[in-house]
This record gives structure tokens, C-alpha cells and sequence, in this order.
């Protein structure tokens, strides 16, 4: 493989991974925090996702859309949040799947019911189409740079969030112990439905940015939602730190995998045969990459001990 | 005199800079039971972790029977006769009494990947579960939820599991915990009993029990064993008195 | 006799006495439909194995009621093609045999449970569930990527595979042949419930402490359980494929994990009949509410709400009562 198509590739599975990291962040803050297995996280990535391609599609302005995304998903956490969620919290996990799986079904019917079964699409704005010229001579979307660049920031905002502010240190006091920021005067509702909402504004903003890539249609969370949880698995739960790292490891193994492993075998099969199997062996990599941590470090990453 | 059924040598474990256990060495003698003592945080749950085999030691060893066990499992220890009792009790609490009684002879006894004929029809685990219940006095309450027993009973319970596991020592980690006077001056009683079964070390911060029971009682202070001695020695131990028993008294 | 058992009875009899009716009536859909009933009822015993006996929450039990699916794709596939499956090292060729299916799919599935859950039990809480999750989910793209049986589009078999002595294309023959099983399953499963190992996995799932307290290795007990556990899914995923005489990647994705643990959660937690009654429920709901509206995942999704939050028992609890301790 030539450099240039290498550094492109880097690029998309950073690219990749950044987006992850915003899904996974809400997870794992939502897991730490209040001890909740959210599986309705990739439907309010959907919803920022729709949110975003209704809007553009009644202004035509992809900022308003974006805005929508967040907007929206947070909207949306909040519902939930204090209509069902909240009633979670003490459960014991298995209520909070068939719960949270529920939401799911809930999320992905209302929303074909709402907008039909046909992907909607969110196109990219004129000013974020084409291509720029990277060192080495290469060429690459200006969107995807700017996706990893406005992801890159938010990473940076959130790191400042938890590390820096006064909600930053409730949350990070929740995350150790539960009873103590109650004893501090903190409103633990509050601040649950605070730290919902957070996470649901990222998955949505994702949503939205992948929304203009791909097309933007019910399901669109699901896998996202498990990649997330491998990205957690690895990087250890309750950890931001670990999602970030685990989401760029995730984001470069698959975006690499998928790239190297047909070369790989079509070192010694036909290309046919090479190129499927690399592909299928390539859906496999981060799966198999979970697996190694766990043999190696079973609470993950950045897990505690 | 025989040799020691239990002997801890040199045992040591931080956490950080907290030493938990710091050089402890200790040993019980057939027949005796053995109190360790020692205020809150003195590390009595982190040293009982250490001998059940829960918590990894930084170093030194455990032996039981004459022999190093420090590279067994807990399930290893217990299999191997070392049965415990929990300072929260840890029951099945769905089950009924009788259930859990024949847990533990199930669990010693082996057999556990059997997967066709009931367990609750094998005669010679039943047995010994009733003649546990029996000696612990919750014969009566063999068919009830181990949930709905109250709080006293379930202590008992605790040490009739105990007994299934056809023991060669007990470790008893404050099976007073929480008992009235009348709970304990039974359980008191139950335990002056077991003694002669097998020894018993003994975690407990009841006074008037381990002065009623003890044959020889270690006082544990910030990780380190301060004396050892009989109750009467204990009682005179200017060290004792200072660190731990002033307070009692005080 | 106990209301628990006077539901199984109930249940059991009207699983036979319906589709017979149907038969009487000839309403071949009905019997179908009872079939699926029977076949999901038979994965979600599997997963009540590790979720109930255990208290294993698997988010993953598709993989092995895929595995079992594709088992019978890819057999069936090369016996109606006339292709051995493979010549090296040893020639393997495809089957139309239905019990040869079965014991592959039980063996394979059986194997697959022992790998995943090796690595999934190294953890526990949410993280056993999201690694449960994912690996089947690794099937699920793996299947997707995989063109030589089919990729996206999945695998048809033209027949019904073979029992000796029945026509299995013949629904109500198909549907004993299934109703079989599940007698078999059940059996099984119930004998495994008093039986040494249920006492003490159950035990495992209430405090592990206490296990190894006792001498033994909660891990060990896992292990098994879920081992058993996806052997179960997987024939019933291999009799699902027979059912439709396909099979695809569907069967792999998380959704289905979902479906069946809607089952067990639908009819009881922990209860032997439980998924039986779960799987018939679901089966009714879809029926019932599906004719309502397209969008009846919405009405599912509530109706599960509604479990979870206000019945945890589910059905088995609303009608029997909390599960008697009995020894």
C-alpha cells in the first residue's frame, strides 16, 4: 500500500474513532454515574440523526441542523429520563436491558412510523464538500477533517468538563461514591438528568455528522450502540480516558483491517478469494481485539483494579 | 503437645502505603479457641480474607493440616476442611434452611455436576444437613424461607453450614454481630460446644463472649499482633489495656 | 396441586389440543405459527439455563441460535447441491438428516458457548452483557461478509430436511417432531433444576461467596450452565431454520438476542415452563397486535415496559405466585 492511501486510511479510522468516542463517552459517563446499561443510547444517536435531516431539509442550513441534532437528543434523553429511566437506577441490570431494549422497539417504530421506512438523507454543505491537499500530496474530504477536528474539540470541551467545572467534580464524585454528593447538597436528580442529557446530546450530534455521510434510517444506531460497548469494554467502564483510547483503537483496527487484510492474503490467494476473505476476517478484528484485552486485562483499559 | 491445626507465619499486605497486615504470625491448637481482637480498622477482615484464601498475601503463608496452602483456592481450603462463617451473612436467601444446610454437604461432599437425579432426595446429604440443623437448634425451622429468619437464626444457620462441611477448624468472623443478649448467650453456648469438633479462630468485638470463650486471645492493632495470651494475661497486658481495652473501659 | 404446575399441565395440553384443532380445520398457518411458538419456546428454556438458573444476563444467545440456523443451511446446502462440505483433511459431506443436524448444531453451539463464555465469565455485571453482545454480533457481520452461503441474502433449502419415518413437510408431523423436543428439553432442564448442579448454580447466583464458601468454583458453575445453555438455542435455532428452510444473518443480530429474552422475561425468570409461556404470549401479541398496526414493536415495547417496571414475574408470577422454596 502506497503512504498516502496509509495516511488516508488512518485518517478515516481516526475519523471513525472520534465519533465512537462521542457515543461511547455518554455510555460510559451514564454507566459510571448512575450505574445504568443504557441499550437505548444508539436510538437517541438515530433521533439526532432524523432531527438533524428534518431540519435541513425545512432550512437548508446544516448549522441549524446540527443544532437540531443536539437539541433534540437531549430533548429526548430528558423524556425519557424522567418518565422511565430514573425508575431504573436501583434495578438490577437485567430490568435495565428488557427496559431499555423496550425504548428501543419504542424508538425505532415510532420513528418509522413517523417518517416511513425509506432512509432520509442529510447532505454534506457546500462549504464541507471536496477534497483538501494534505502533506505527501494527498487529497482528502474536507468533511471528514472536519469531523475529526469538531470531534477532536468536543473530546477536548468534555475532558475540560469533567476535569475542570464545578458539574465536572459532582460528576466525578457520583461516579466514586453515590451517597457522598448527597451528603455534599448536590440535587442527584438534577444531576442525573443532567449527565442523560449530556450523553443523549453526544450520541445525537454523532448521529448527525455520520447522518451526512451515510444515509440517515431507523437502526442506524444499532451497531454503533455495540461497537460503543466494545469501545467500553476496552477502554474500561467508567472511564473517559479509556473510551477515547478505546475508540480510536476500535476506529483504526477496523478502518486499517478492512484495508489491509485482503492485502494481506492476496499475498498468497487468488484476489477473489483474498478479498473475502480479508473482509470477512476484518469484521471479526475488533472483536478479536476485545478479546485479547479481556484475556490480557479483563476490567479493560483504563479499568479500575 | 500436638502440632497446630492452623499456623499463619509472617503474613504481610498493603494497600499503598496502608499496611493491613503487617507480619502477623498466629497458629490454633485442636480443641482451643483462638480470639483475635482489635478495634475497627485494625485489618481483622483483610487477615480472615488472607487465611480463607479471598485476598492474595505480599508474602509469608498459610499452613493448615501441616501442610502450605498459601497456593489454594478458597473453594480449595474449604474442600479441604476449612469452613467459615461470614460477619454479613452470606446465605441463599431463596432457598429454604434446609437448602442451604445441604449445600454445604453438597459442596463437600462433590458430586455438583450431577444433573439428573434431585438433591433434595439423596439421603446421605439430607442427613447430614438435618443433624447440622440439629446441633445449631433450627430443626423446627428446616422448611422455611432462609429470607424470613430472623436475624439470629440466620447466624445460626451460617454455622450449620459450617458444620456440613465436616470441618477440621472454624474461622468465625463476628458471629455475634448484631445478636441480642439472649441470641448470643445461645450462640455462646453452641460454640463452647463445637470447640471439641474442631478449633475455632474466632474474630469478635463482643468482650463478655471471647472472655467466655476464649482459651487464648491476639490482640490486632494497625495490622500488627500487639500480644497473645491467655484471657488473664490479655487483661493484664499494659500494651492491651493502652491501645484497645482502655477504651472499653474507659 | 401447586398452581404452578396445574399452569404447566394447562399449557402443555393446549399446545397439543390446538394445533390438532388446527389440523381438524385444516388451518396449516396455525400450526406454523404454534411451531414457532414451540421452537422459541426451546431457545428461551437454553437462555433460561444461564439468565435464570445462573443469573447470567446473555445479550448474545443469537450467536448459538445462529449457529444452530446455519448449521442446517450449510449442511442442507451441500447435500442438495451434491458438494462435500469438505475433502481435506477427511471428506465431510452435507445431510438431510434431521437427528445428525441436531447433534451438530448441539456440539458446535455447545463449543461456541464454551469459548465465548470462557472470556465473557472472566467479568460479570455490564460487562458480561455488552462482551455477550458483541460477540454475537461478530457472527452477525462475520456471516454478512461471508459469500460463499449466501452473505446478506442468506441460504435457502428447497426441502424440509428428513426424519426417519415422518414427512416432515407435512406441518402437523413437523410440528410433533417439535413438540417432541421440547418434552425432551423440558424434562432435561427440569431434572437439571433439583438436581445437584441446579441447587448449586442457583446458589451461585444468589451469593457466590457462599460457593466457594462451600467448596466450590462459582466460575465452573458458569461456565457449564452457559455452555448447556447455548447448546439448547442452538437446536432450536437449527429446527427455526428447518421451519423456514432458511436462513440469514437475521438470526445473528441483536434483536433476536432481544426476542429471546423477551421470552423468558414475558413468562417467568427461573421458572421451567416460563419461556414456554413467554414464547406462546409473544406469539399472541404479535398476532394480535400486529393485526392492530403495522408498528406493533411500539405496543411490544410498552407491554415489556409494563413487565419489567410492574410484573417482574411475568407471567408464571401473576399467576403462580412467587416461586415456593421447596425441598
Amino acid at each position: 500500500m502506497t503512504l498516502p492511501l496509509f495516511i488516508e486510511q488512518t485518517l478515516n479510522g481516526v475519523q471513525f474513532g472520534v465519533m465512537l468516542f462521542l457515543m461511547a463517552a455518554g455510555l460510559t459517563l451514564i454507566f459510571g454515574v448512575m450505574g445504568l446499561i443504557n441499550l437505548a443510547h444508539g436510538a437517541l444517536y438515530m433521533v439526532g440523526a432524523f432531527a438533524a435531516a428534518a431540519t435541513a431539509a425545512a432550512t437548508g442550513s446544516f448549522i441549524l441542523a446540527l443544532a437540531a441534532s443536539v437539541v433534540f437528543a437531549a430533548f429526548a434523553g430528558v423524556l425519557v429520563e424522567t418518565l422511565i429511566i430514573r425508575r431504573l437506577y436501583g434495578r438490577d441490570h437485567l430490568d435495565q436491558v428488557l427496559a431499555t431494549f423496550a425504548l428501543v422497539l419504542i424508538f425505532a417504530e415510532g420513528t418509522r412510523w413517523v417518517f416511513g421506512s425509506f432512509p432520509l438523507f442529510l447532505d454534506k454543505p457546500d462549504w464541507l464538500s471536496g477534497t483538501v491537499m494534505l502533506p505527501f500530496g494527498i487529497e482528502y474530504s474536507l468533511y471528514r477533517l472536519a469531523i475529526i477536528l469538531v470531534g477532536l474539540v468536543v473530546a477536548a470541551g468534555l475532558f475540560w468538563l469533567i476535569g475542570r467545572t464545578r458539574v465536572g467534580m459532582q460528576i466525578r464524585a457520583g461516579e466514586n461514591d453515590r451517597e457522598m454528593i448527597a451528603a455534599l447538597g448536590v440535587n442527584i436528580s438534577r444531576l442525573y438528568t443532567l449527565v442523560f442529557a449530556l450523553g443523549a446530546g453526544l450520541a445525537g450530534f454523532a448521529g448527525a455528522l455520520i447522518g451526512a455521510i451515510q444515509s440517515v434510517q431507523v437502526g442506524m444506531g444499532d451497531s454503533v450502540l455495540i461497537l460503543a460497548f466494545v469501545v467500553i469494554v476496552i477502554g474500561g467502564i467508567g472511564s473517559i480516558k479509556g473510551a477515547f483510547v478505546g475508540a480510536l483503537l476500535v476506529g483504526l483496527t477496523d478502518t486499517l483491517g478492512r484495508q489491509l487484510l485482503p492485502m494481506f492474503f492476496a499475498l498468497f490467494m487468488e484476489p477473489a478469494a483474498a478479498t473475502s476473505t480479508g473482509a470477512s476476517l476484518a469484521s471479526m478484528a475488533i472483536y478479536l481485539l476485545m478479546a485479547a484485552v479481556l484475556i490480557l486485562r479483563p476490567k479493560g483499559l483504563f479499568g479500575g483494579a | 503437645m500436638t502440632d497446630p491445626i492452623l499456623t499463619v507465619q509472617n503474613l504481610n499486605k498493603s494497600f499503598g502505603a496502608l499496611k493491613a497486615t503487617d507480619n502477623v504470625t498466629l497458629d490454633l491448637r485442636a480443641g482451643e479457641i483462638h480470639a483475635l481482637i482489635g478495634p475497627n480498622g485494625a485489618g481483622k477482615s483483610t487477615l480472615i480474607a488472607q487465611i480463607t484464601g479471598a485476598l492474595p498475601p505480599d508474602s509469608g503463608n498459610v499452613g493448615f493440616l501441616g501442610r502450605d496452602i498459601s497456593g489454594l483456592s478458597t473453594a480449595e481450603r474449604a474442600r479441604a476442611g476449612m469452613a467459615r462463617t461470614f460477619q454479613i451473612s452470606a446465605l441463599a436467601m431463596d432457598y429454604t434452611v434446609l437448602q442451604n444446610a445441604v449445600l454445604g454437604a453438597l459442596g463437600a461432599r462433590g458430586g455438583v455436576f450431577q444433573m439428573l437425579r434431585p438433591v433434595m432426595r439423596n439421603k446421605a446429604l439430607l442427613e447430614t444437613a438435618h443433624q447440622a440443623l440439629d446441633t445449631v437448634g433450627l430443626s423446627d425451622h428446616a422448611h422455611k424461607r432462609t429470607a424470613d429468619l430472623s436475624h439470629g437464626q440466620r447466624r445460626q444457620l451460617e454455622v450449620a453450614v459450617a458444620l456440613t462441611l465436616a470441618p477440621k477448624v472454624f474461622l468465625m468472623d463476628e458471629p455475634m454481630a448484631g445478636l441480642g443478649s439472649e441470641g448470643s448467650a445461645q450462640l455462646i453456648t453452641l460454640l463452647d460446644r463445637l470447640r471439641h469438633q474442631a478449633p475455632i479462630l474466632l474474630i469478635e468485638h463482643d468482650m463478655d463472649a471471647v472472655f467466655a470463650l476464649a482459651d487464648r486471645i491476639s490482640v490486632l492493632v494497625y495490622g500488627q499482633i500487639i500480644a497473645t495470651g491467655t484471657v488473664d494475661e490479655i487483661r493484664a497486658n499494659p500494651a492491651v489495656r493502652q491501645a484497645y481495652l482502655g477504651e472499653e473501659d474507659a | 396441586m401447586p398452581r404452578e404446575t396445574l399452569l404447566n399441565v394447562l399449557l402443555m395440553t393446549a399446545l397439543l389440543a390446538f394445533p390438532l384443532w388446527a389440523h381438524l380445520a385444516d388451518e396449516p398457518f396455525l400450526i406454523t405459527l404454534t411451531t414457532r411458538a414451540v421452537i422459541f419456546a426451546i431457545a428461551g428454556i437454553g437462555l433460561n439455563v444461564a439468565l435464570g438458573f445462573g443469573g447470567l444476563v446473555s445479550l448474545g444467545h443469537a450467536a448459538f441460535f445462529g449457529l444452530g440456523g446455519y448449521v442446517m443451511g450449510i449442511l442442507a446446502y451441500h447435500a442438495q447441491t451434491y458438494t462435500p462440505l469438505m475433502e481435506v483433511p477427511f471428506l465431510i459431506e452435507g445431510t438431510k438428516s434431521m437427528p445428525v443436524i441436531w447433534l451438530v448444531a448441539i456440539v458446535l453451539s455447545a463449543l461456541a458457548a464454551l469459548a465465548i463464555g470462557a472470556l465473557s465469565l472472566r467479568t460479570s455485571g455490564v460487562y458480561f452483557i455488552m462482551i455477550t453482545l458483541a460477540f454475537a454480533q461478530m457472527f452477525y457481520f462475520f456471516t454478512l461478509s461471508w459469500p460463499t452461503y449466501g452473505g446478506e441474502d442468506g441460504l435457502s433449502i428447497y426441502v424440509r430436511n428428513s426424519f426417519p419415518g415422518l414427512n416432515t413437510m407435512d406441518p402437523i408431523q413437523f410440528y410433533g417432531l417439535c413438540y417432541g423436543l421440547l418434552m425432551l428439553v423440558l424434562a432435561f432442564v427440569w431434572a437439571l433444576s433439583r438436581a445437584p448442579f441446579g441447587l448449586m448454580l442457583g446458589a451461585a447466583r444468589q451469593n457466590e461467596a457462599r460457593v466457594a464458601a462451600v467448596g466450590q468454583m462459582p466460575y465452573a458453575l458458569y461456565l457449564t450452565a452457559f455452555t448447556i445453555s447455548g447448546a439448547i438455542t442452538g437446536l432450536a435455532g437449527a429446527l427455526f431454520a428447518d421451519l423456514n428452510r432458511f436462513v440469514s444473518p437475521t438470526m445473528f443480530s441483536w434483536h433476536t438476542s432481544g426476542e429471546i429474552m423477551i421470552f423468558v422475561i414475558l413468562g417467568g425468570v427461573g421458572r421451567v415452563f416460563g419461556p414456554v409461556a413467554g414464547a406462546v404470549l409473544f406469539l399472541l401479541l404479535e398476532h394480535i397486535l400486529g393485526g392492530l398496526s403495522p408498528y406493533w414493536h411500539i405496543y411490544l415495547g410498552a407491554v415489556l415496559l409494563g413487565v419489567v417496571l410492574f410484573a417482574r414475574g411475568g407471567l408464571y408470577g401473576l399467576l403462580a405466585g412467587r416461586e415456593v422454596a421447596h425441598d
